[in-house]
């Protein structure tokens, strides 16, 4: 089966200082591959400073990684020129986190729809370009008659999400890359914005890529699921086994600290290690150690991944005895 | 937790004046809270709760205007003293910590500076053993270690702490002069699951060695369910339900509440989404009766006209809603 977007041992390395060059791994040698064939909805989880952006950023093309490469439909994006360039940009979209800065406030709801019609030549006519506005604004739940002719400072934060992710469909994209998309919405508008996102997998065949810290709109939305802890792969898999019965120690940590909204469900006991000031690169061992509670000695090394069942794999020596799997391979287990 | 009655809202009504005309963005609200208690107040944006925060600390800004009501701290009303008294009163007995606090630090004074302004700024006369910059600095560092801080972090400046470490500075500086209240504003929205765990583990401890009542501002119900006693439900400026966190989670009674409640993800259900439907009414244009009617699935025709009164369940469950008020 064809690749539509290839992640080839991805490394970023953020380096800053004149002389004292110090650097940060925020992306450590990950791969993964999202199939051409099947749309499907991919989690990547972390907490801040995981790298989770600095994938976002990478898969758009904003950024290019420090080694490995991105292969979009076979070709390297960083390569792409001018004809497959626009067919680049215009078939992977996105959807950022904060609906609240990224539209223009001097431009009205047409306008900023009207952008990218005229950007990527979408309509041949006025009227078309307003049917395409209605359709897309429709297939996202908007009423076209409520958000048209209005600016965004006259709209609430879950409208303005998905007049985002209308603009993205418009463009009928074939990868959203959804960084955080529900973060800054209000719970009670959440499900309906995670709903569009779900119809857009199942009726225009987009696959999506969701970005977020929030395991439970994960479960809800996605297929497989990639754990990510400073820039490393700890976990990843099919989302029903990882989150219902999850094996890495930090994966365990994050489900274990999921706020449920059951009063019989309450915090684990388990004390959390602070979290480590230092940043700054330590580029052997398992970047959990220093706040691992099952630490061993071994752990000083470098966990590879390794496979426990079907649709699942660590990164933890916990589970040395089962079968190492390549990185590149990842993506192999991860059922669309 | 005892029985002393900390903090009495009565009445409180604020309003906004804009050229649009007038949005009531909080239409009488009464709540009780005794010392040590943890109330949670959710709703929508624009709900009204922030407002409520900001009026309980007398921070309304113009053009919004409180336009009565009590707000009874430890036995004083805090509406009509005068505002060098309610300096005073600000941190020292009702501390507030705004949402996105950990990007209120100066990025260039250290740490501990900020927190002597703070002290300076606030105390009271009657406490003379902290005029001392020493005893200021002691009492600082004891609470950067309550909140789980090494005290170095009195000589740093914020650029060197992570999002989580920031935030609990800002705990620490509400607690400096240990409150009576602590109104703490989302303090959490922009934390991941595992740093937002251990602030609220961090203020569920110093309120209890302050013995301090604590109101929690969110969205989350699932934040709500593993903190809070009592959960406090508004909606366009008005509390639609008030009772202790297990009777809202296993038997909300008002509709929105129970929406509210329906929409949650949770683990059995995969892709079932129950949003709630329609959008929050705008406040300067409030629908005529229950403000919830045009979103209410159990609508009735008197709710399109009159809007209901507080009415008391057994249990010390407060509601504002008409299926309740006529069958009681």
């Amino acid at each position: 089966m064809a690749a539509l977007l290839e992640l080839k041992n991805v490394t970023k390395i953020y380096s800053r200082g004149l002389l004292t060059q110090v650097s940060t791994t925020a992306l450590n040698n990950v791969s993964l591959r999202l199939d051409d064939a099947e749309p499907t909805v991919m989690t990547v989880a972390g907490e801040s400073g995981s790298g989770k952006t600095t994938l976002a950023m990478l898969l758009l093309g904003f950024i290019s990684p420090s080694s490995g490469n991105i292969y979009y439909k076979g070709q390297d994006i960083h390569a792409l020129r001018g004809e497959e360039r626009m067919m680049f940009r215009r078939e992977v979209q996105a959807v950022f986190q904060d609906p609240f800065s990224v539209f223009n406030p001097f431009y009205t709801v047409d306008h900023l729809l009207t952008v990218p019609i005229n950007r990527f030549k979408l309509a041949k006519s006025k009227s078309d370009a307003r049917d395409k506005m209605v359709e897309a604004l429709t297939a996202v739940g908007l009423r076209p008659g409520d958000v048209l002719g209005r600016f965004p400072h006259q709209l609430s934060g879950g409208q303005r999400q998905r007049i985002n992710v209308a603009r993205a469909l418009m463009l009928r994209p074939k990868l959203l890359v959804a960084d955080e998309p529900v973060s800054m919405v209000d719970a009670s508008l959440r499900a309906n914005i995670l709903e569009t996102l779900r119809g857009l997998q199942t009726n225009y065949g987009v696959s999506i890529i969701y970005i977020t810290h929030d395991l439970t709109t994960a479960y809800h939305v996605s297929n497989s699921i990639v754990v990510l802890y400073r820039g490393c792969v700890m976990e990843a898999g099919d989302v029903e086994t990882v989150i219902k019965s999850p094996q890495h120690p930090y994966t365990r940590l994050l489900i274990d600290s999921i706020p449920w909204p059951d009063i019989n469900r309450r915090w684990g006991e388990t004390e959390i290690k602070a979290k480590e000031m230092d940043l700054s690169d330590n580029t052997t061992g398992c970047r959990f150690y220093a706040r691992c509670p099952y630490v061993m000695e071994k752990c000083k090394q470098d966990p590879p991944l390794f496979q426990l069942h079907r649709h699942q794999a660590a990164s933890c020596f916990l589970y040395d005895q089962h079968p190492v799997i390549a990185p590149e391979k990842l993506s192999d287990l991860l059922p669309v | 937790m005892n029985d002393t009655v900390i903090l009495q809202i009565k009445n409180l009504k604020v309003s906004y004046y804009t050229d649009a005309g007038r949005a009531r963005a909080l239409d009488g609200v009464n709540l009780t809270l005794s010392a040590g208690e943890k109330l949670g107040l959710v709703g929508e944006s624009g709900s009204g709760k922030s407002t409520m925060a900001l009026a309980m600390m007398r921070m309304i800004k113009p053009p919004g205007r409180i336009e009565s009501g009590q707000v009874i701290v430890d036995g004083t009303d805090l509406i009509p003293i005068a505002e060098e008294e309610m300096l005073k009163a600000r941190l020292s007995k009702i501390a507030y910590i705004p949402q996105g606090a950990m990007n209120s630090l100066n990025p260039v004074i250290r740490i501990g500076a900020q927190m002597i302004d703070a002290i300076k700024a606030h105390k009271d006369e009657s406490t003379p053993d902290w005029i001392s910059t020493e005893d200021m600095e002691k009492r600082c560092k004891e609470a950067l270690t309550s909140v789980d801080l090494k005290s170095s972090v009195f000589r740093m400046y914020a650029h060197e702490l992570s999002g989580g470490m920031k935030q609990r500075v800002c705990i620490a500086i509400s607690i400096l002069l240990r409150p009576k209240v602590i109104i703490a504003d989302e303090p959490t929205s922009a934390l991941d699951v595992v740093t937002q765990r251990q602030v609220m583990e961090t203020i569920d401890r110093v309120q209890k060695q302050i013995g301090a009542a604590v109101i929690l501002i969110g969205h989350d119900m699932g934040l709500m369910a593993q903190f809070v006693d009592k959960v406090a439900v508004m909606y366009a400026g008005r509390l639609m339900e008030l009772s202790n966190v297990k009777d809202m989670f296993t038997d909300p009674k008002h509709p929105y509440a129970q929406a509210l409640i329906r929409s949650l993800p949770n683990l059995e259900n995969k892709g079932v989404f129950n949003g709630i439907p329609g959008m929050a009414p705008a406040l300067l244009q409030l629908p005529g009766g229950c403000a919830f009617h045009p979103r209410c699935p159990k609508v009735m025709e008197i709710c399109r006209t009159q809007r209901p009164e507080p009415t008391t369940l057994p249990g010390g469950r407060t509601l504002e809603c008409h299926l309740y008020t006529t069958k009681a």
